[in-house]
């Protein structure tokens, strides 16, 4: 076994990346929580967790925790056991799966004599690959809803199963436009096709071309993943809790991580598709050469803030922990400035600052919508989404074959 | 054995195995999960011959979109289990034995047809996405525009059928 695996070293790799690519998912889908319970809550003038930990950063451990040792219920008057107990484990793990294909930066390593990348695969494919494991996570949230034998579960299924189809239909349309001017179904070729600047300073990214598309593709992926204004898979005052209803414990935790590990996902996704992935804003002459070092300085900022509040704070514990998070960035900071480590972290710093600008988006919008209502929900989605996608993708192909003649 | 011969009989298995379970299951649904887990280890076998863009489709196309349908359809129609009856004697003496001799000689044609070196080549299919895109509206574009018409006369139809009544 050992020798088998010494000479396919590029597994151990692979199953190396996969590894701290999901503890890093993890990790981002937990903080995600917290992030958004303290976004809303301080727009709607609140302070959100800030008890457990220096401004709340311990909430996540502790929910977890208490997830942990919840009881399980596990009804016994199940439709289909089987499907009952599998369902929260297909939603996880495909949600899980999506992210395998993303590329995190442009740069390659040497890794146990393996050259390799900042990404799991890397497959000719990619996109559709994304496309067609997000469209299986349908049956989570229809299996768990039809399995729970339990009428608002089954309702919440079933609004969700046929919203899923609606808006994946305006998605993938909406790629198309991006499709026909990158020419390539490979994430990592899509950014680098929209690499360079149009005049001298504006950025090649499809966003510019292709803003229809962007709007379409953003909104059909705030649908997608059953987030407000589209929740109504979920919608509380109507459903109880929806599909999850009968789910508790670790089960409903899983359906909750599947669900930010999609919001992270669709962001990702249209940051590679339309705003240019892991390029950087600025252009590539030596004037802006000094956009380089933004990773270690903005690390080198938010230590400064930790410091500050090292001595603010009044709980004791908060001040220690504080100061702590403040030596590893300070440390994290002199690291970024070594020249690997410089080159290296340039793709996924750009790749995540506009992520996390999209996940700022999907809070804000739930902050600030209602909810949509159901006969509302079908008509925008077909009525107006998929009608300007394919618009879209007409004025698009038109303007690519009149550019080819 | 490479590793693509381990995962070529491991995914072969699990289709034949997935295919069996769906004949065998009493509810609906349990079949239809197993249809699609037949569909997915398919779309692998296309992946280990190399043709990425069809492995993907399969997925997209039958796992995520008409086997959704079909899951739907069975929820909604709220199917149970369902009812056996006895094998009738017709079936169990003529029909059981009659299927073994098909599927030996099914196997023993493809078995002469093909020597059993040539059977599972890895990355054979070297159709990549845009050889297709370049047959399908190339060489066969009036199949592919007729097909599309097909669909749309029998979207057309179903959306007839389903009016009510004036």
């Amino acid at each position: 076994m050992s020798e088998w695996i010494s000479r396919h070293p590029e597994l151990l790799v692979a199953g190396l990346k996969a590894g701290v690519l999901i503890f890093v998912l993890l990790t981002a889908v937990a903080y995600m929580v917290w992030f958004e319970r303290k976004l809303i809550a301080h727009i709607q003038s609140r302070w959100g967790p800030y008890r457990v930990g220096p401004h709340g950063l311990l909430q996540p451990l502790a929910d977890g925790l208490k997830f942990l040792f919840k009881e399980d219920i596990i009804l016994t008057n199940v439709t289909s056991r089987f499907v009952y107990l599998f369902a929260p484990f297909l939603s996880l793990a495909l949600a899980l799966l999506a992210v395998a294909v993303i590329p995190f930066g442009p740069e390659e390593f040497e890794l146990l004599g393996t050259r390799t990348g900042l990404y799991v695969a890397d497959i000719n494919v990619g996109l559709l690959f994304v496309l067609a494991v997000t469209s299986l996570g349908v049956y989570g949230v229809v299996l768990a809803g039809w399995s729970s034998n339990s009428k608002y579960p089954l309702l919440g299924g079933l609004r969700s199963a046929a919203q899923m189809i609606s808006y994946e239909l305006a998605l993938t349309f909406a790629v198309v436009g991006v499709l026909l001017l990158a020419g390539t179904l490979s994430l990592r070729e899509i950014v680098d096709g929209q690499s360079g600047t149009w005049a001298g300073f504006l950025p090649r990214w499809h966003v510019f071309p292709q803003f229809v598309a962007f709007v379409c593709f953003f909104v059909a992926g705030v649908a997608e993943t059953n987030r407000t204004p589209f929740d109504l898979p979920e919608a509380e005052s109507e459903l109880v809790a929806g599909f999850h209803t009968e789910y508790s414990s670790l089960k409903f935790a899983m359906f909750f991580m599947a669900e930010y590990a999609h919001i992270i996902t669709t962001s990702l996704l249209v940051t590679i598709l339309f705003f240019g992935g892991w390029l950087s804003p600025f252009p590539d002459t030596a004037a802006w050469n000094f956009t380089r070092f933004l990773p270690s300085v903005l690390t080198a900022v938010l230590a400064l803030l930790f410091f500050r509040d090292a001595f603010r704070l009044t709980n004791q514990y908060h001040r220690v922990l504080t100061f702590l998070i403040c030596m590893g960035l300070a440390g994290l900071a002199f690291l970024l400035l070594h020249p690997t480590a410089l080159v290296l972290a340039q793709g996924p710093f750009w790749l995540l600052a506009k992520t996390g600008m999209f996940l700022f988006v999907f809070v804000w919008t739930r902050a600030t919508l209602p909810r949509f209502r159901y006969d509302q929900l079908m008509a925008f989605g077909w009525k107006l989404l998929v009608p300007l996608a394919v618009l879209n993708v007409f004025v698009t192909s038109f303007v690519v074959a009149w550019r080819a003649d | 054995m490479s590793a693509e011969h381990w995962l070529f009989f491991f995914f072969a298995g699990v289709a034949v195995l997935g295919a069996l379970n769906l004949i065998l299951q009493r509810h609906p649904i349990h079949s239809a999960l197993s249809l699609i887990l037949v569909m997915a280890s398919l779309a692998v076998l296309y992946l280990l011959l190399g043709a990425e863009f069809i492995a993907a489709i399969q997925i997209i196309v039958y796992a995520g979109a008409i086997m959704v349908l079909f899951v739907f359809v069975i929820m909604v129609l709220n199917a149970g289990e369902e009812e056996r009856t006895s094998l009738s004697r017709v079936a169990k003496f003529v029909g059981l034995p009659l299927a073994a001799v098909f599927l030996v000689e099914v196997c023993y044609v493809l078995y002469r047809a093909w020597p059993s070196e040539q059977m599972v080549v890895p990355e054979r299919f070297l159709g990549r996405t845009e050889a297709i895109g370049k047959a399908l509206y190339g060489e066969f574009l009036l199949p592919f525009e007729l097909t599309a018409i097909l669909i749309l006369i029998a979207l057309v139809g179903a959306v007839v059928l389903a009016q009510k009544e004036p």
